[in-house]
């Protein structure tokens, strides 16, 4: 089977069966795809009617059911009334939503950015280090990245826990503080912090393995040059490096962007932890109480499609870019 | 231009080497910097670590050791009553139909959906069709609705079948929900199989299919495991549709089991909520460590490099 191992570059012409397989254009390395005929269809059909029947359909009734009156009664049954954009004007005329909007994205941003800069800052850290540092480094990264949400959620909660958590005890025994008794979670911005802490915890690991990744990219004659053209630290990374791993970077971050806007887990459970729900809720949590707390599904509806329609308009960015590299 | 210009300078600090002798002040200073490395290095060593360790250390305490003043940072009179009474004493809700349901969800999820999904991205990399670009964008897209945002329509798509508090109604939302990243991935994964391997094999007389079980399937079989752990920590962890879809205690998974331990007024029971914790992550944590090498490239595959 030699063939196999030479015929990996440019394939000659092959006559197979009755079907002349062309090879793919000289110095393109655009794969040769099959128009396959119905086949390809085929293939698809399972994962259409799994989409279809348990995201598409749900997600139109989710539409239907914004534009309607839908209460505790119309889930046993009674006729929903349509009610034009009245679950609309309700939603965007209440302040709570706004408020919960804001909160969401003031959060989210506060997520993004830290777990940002931390991550690239130990991500070039770790670039520094030796072999021994880095191991160790890694380890306990993964550890971290780890942990299922809920589970993290809930030792942290231990750790700031009020009466018998670590952190007030060694606040309180170490530094003579007098941190007997506090808690984090009842204050509102108390609570977001320790929210803060729990997220980019878990987030850090992912954007330090992927820019480490793109840093071991960036070729070291490239940098020894700045460095003898005089260019210091900070100057070599924003003019050097940054421009290697923008894209990189880019992708990172809206992916952090969109999984901190629709987080759930952590904010849902650090609530039943301690914590006033009603003025700790984000975008996700809030739906969930609106429509199954409260029973109204409509205003839930129209909550949850304003959502989509958001987390979709930021995510178009990273599909255009996706798409790009995909060739289409 | 760029090239001799590299080369230029490349030649340039080699010559520097020779001529100019190190400077005391610059190397005193890279040592102080690499002291600062190392100890950075410890303290995110550290950070990332100690919930993990504060979580196992807790669990083999004794609650009335919990909940005392005195910290202890090491599990003297370390017990695995903790471990016992949450296994075996019923409480709120029981452990062991909690992880069977756990188990059967995310093993009929990893299984349906490696293989919906390995199709979908046969035909999404081996074959030019029509609507080709319109799938991928769909997978895209649908990847990036939240969860919350289906609960209401999801939970009547699901009471409408009768399947509330069921592992199928369960399973099948997990499949729809992980099929999307599961395709893209595997797709990657595809792609990174030259066709012409399987064309050669052809042409040394297998027939199509068997050129594929033969030569392209076993180079996928790293990625089809890698895909499936994705898929499995994914279902394993999944809160919001278990707990609206699944509160019935002889039908909950684990994540939802481990929320009945909490207590709002200050109840909680620490060093049993610690044992539960220990035990919901153990699986993933040790998942996560075979194939963690892979899901950073297949988290931003396509993204990064295609």
């Amino acid at each position: 089977m030699s063939t196999v191992k030479t015929g990996l570059g440019p394939t000659p012409s092959a006559v197979d069966g009755e079907r002349i397989l062309t090879p793919p254009p000289p110095k393109r390395r655009r794969r040769s795809l099959q128009s396959g005929g119905f086949t390809p269809y085929a293939l698809l059909v399972p994962s259409l009617i799994v989409l279809a029947a348990i995201t598409g359909w749900p997600l139109v009734q989710l539409v239907i059911m914004s534009f309607q009156r839908f209460g505790r009664e119309q889930v046993f049954g009674a006729p929903p009334e349509f009610i034009g954009f009245g679950n609309y004007l309700d939603v965007l005329t209440d302040d709570e939503f706004w408020q919960v909007l804001a909160r969401s994205l003031i959060f989210a941003a506060v997520c993004v950015v830290v777990t940002m800069v931390l991550g690239v800052f130990v991500a070039l850290l770790m670039h520094r280090l030796g072999a021994v540092l880095r191991t160790l480094v890694s380890i306990g990264l993964l550890l971290a990245w780890a942990m299922p949400p809920l589970s993290a959620t809930i030792v942290w909660g231990w750790i700031f826990d009020t009466q018998y958590g670590v952190l007030n005890n060694v606040l309180t025994q170490w530094f003579g503080l007098d941190f007997e008794g506090h808690s984090w979670l009842i204050d509102p911005l108390s609570f977001f912090f320790v929210a803060t802490i729990i997220i980019v915890w878990g987030a850090v690991p992912f954007v330090v393995f992927t820019v480490y990744a793109g840093l071991t990219q960036v070729p070291d004659e490239v940098l020894e040059a700045a460095q003898l053209d005089g260019a210091g630290g900070t100057k070599r990374f924003f003019l050097v490096v940054v421009p290697y791993i923008r894209s990189i970077l880019l992708i990172v971050t809206i992916l952090q962007v969109i999984w901190d806007l629709r987080v759930f887990t952590q904010i849902y459970a650090l609530q039943s932890i301690g914590g006033l729900a009603e003025q700790t809720n984000t975008l996700g949590v809030y739906i969930y109480r609106v429509s199954l707390g409260s029973g109204d599904f409509g205003a839930g509806g129209a909550i949850s499609v304003i959502v989509v329609l958001l987390l979709v308009a930021i995510s178009i960015f990273y599909v255009r870019r996706s798409i790009k590299e995909e060739d289409l | 231009m760029t090239a001799t210009l590299t080369t230029a300078a490349r030649s340039d600090a080699a010559a520097a080497d020779h001529v100019i002798p190190r400077h005391r002040r610059s190397s005193t200073r890279k040592r102080a910097g690499s002291i600062a490395a190392g100890l950075a290095a410890i303290v995110v060593f550290a950070v990332s670590v100690f919930p993990v360790y504060w979580m196992v250390n807790t669990s083999f305490q004794p609650n009335s050791q919990v909940r005392g003043t005195q910290l202890h940072f090491w599990p003297d009179n370390g017990t695995l009553e903790n471990y016992e009474t949450i296994i075996f004493d019923y409480g709120r809700a029981p452990f062991i139909p909690a992880l069977l349901n756990s188990l059967q969800i995310t093993l009929i999820t990893v299984v349906v959906a490696l293989v919906f999904a390995f199709l979908a991205a046969l035909a999404v990399s081996r074959f030019r069709f029509r609507s080709r670009a319109g799938f991928i964008i769909t997978i895209l897209i649908v990847q990036m609705i939240p969860a919350e945002a289906m609960i209401i329509a999801t939970f009547r798509l699901i009471d409408g079948w009768n399947l509330l508090n069921s592992i199928i109604g369960l399973s099948a939302v997990y499949i729809a929900t992980v099929l999307p990243f599961t395709i893209w991935t595997l797709r990657g994964f595809v792609n990174g199989v030259p066709a012409e391997l399987e064309e050669a094999a052809m042409i040394d007389g297998l027939s199509r299919s068997q050129a594929f079980w033969r030569i392209t399937f076993p180079l996928l079989a790293p990625g089809l495991v890698a895909t499936g752990v994705f898929a499995f920590i994914q279902a394993w962890n999944e809160f919001v549709f278990a707990l609206v879809l699944n509160p019935r205690p002889e039908a909950m998974t684990l994540p939802v089991w481990l929320r009945t331990f909490l207590d709002p007024n200050g109840g909680t029971n620490w060093a049993h909520l610690m044992a539960g914790s220990t035990l919901v992550a153990i699986p993933v944590v040790i998942f996560f460590l075979i194939v963690q090498s892979r899901m950073t490239s297949g988290l931003v595959a396509g993204a990064v490099k295609g």
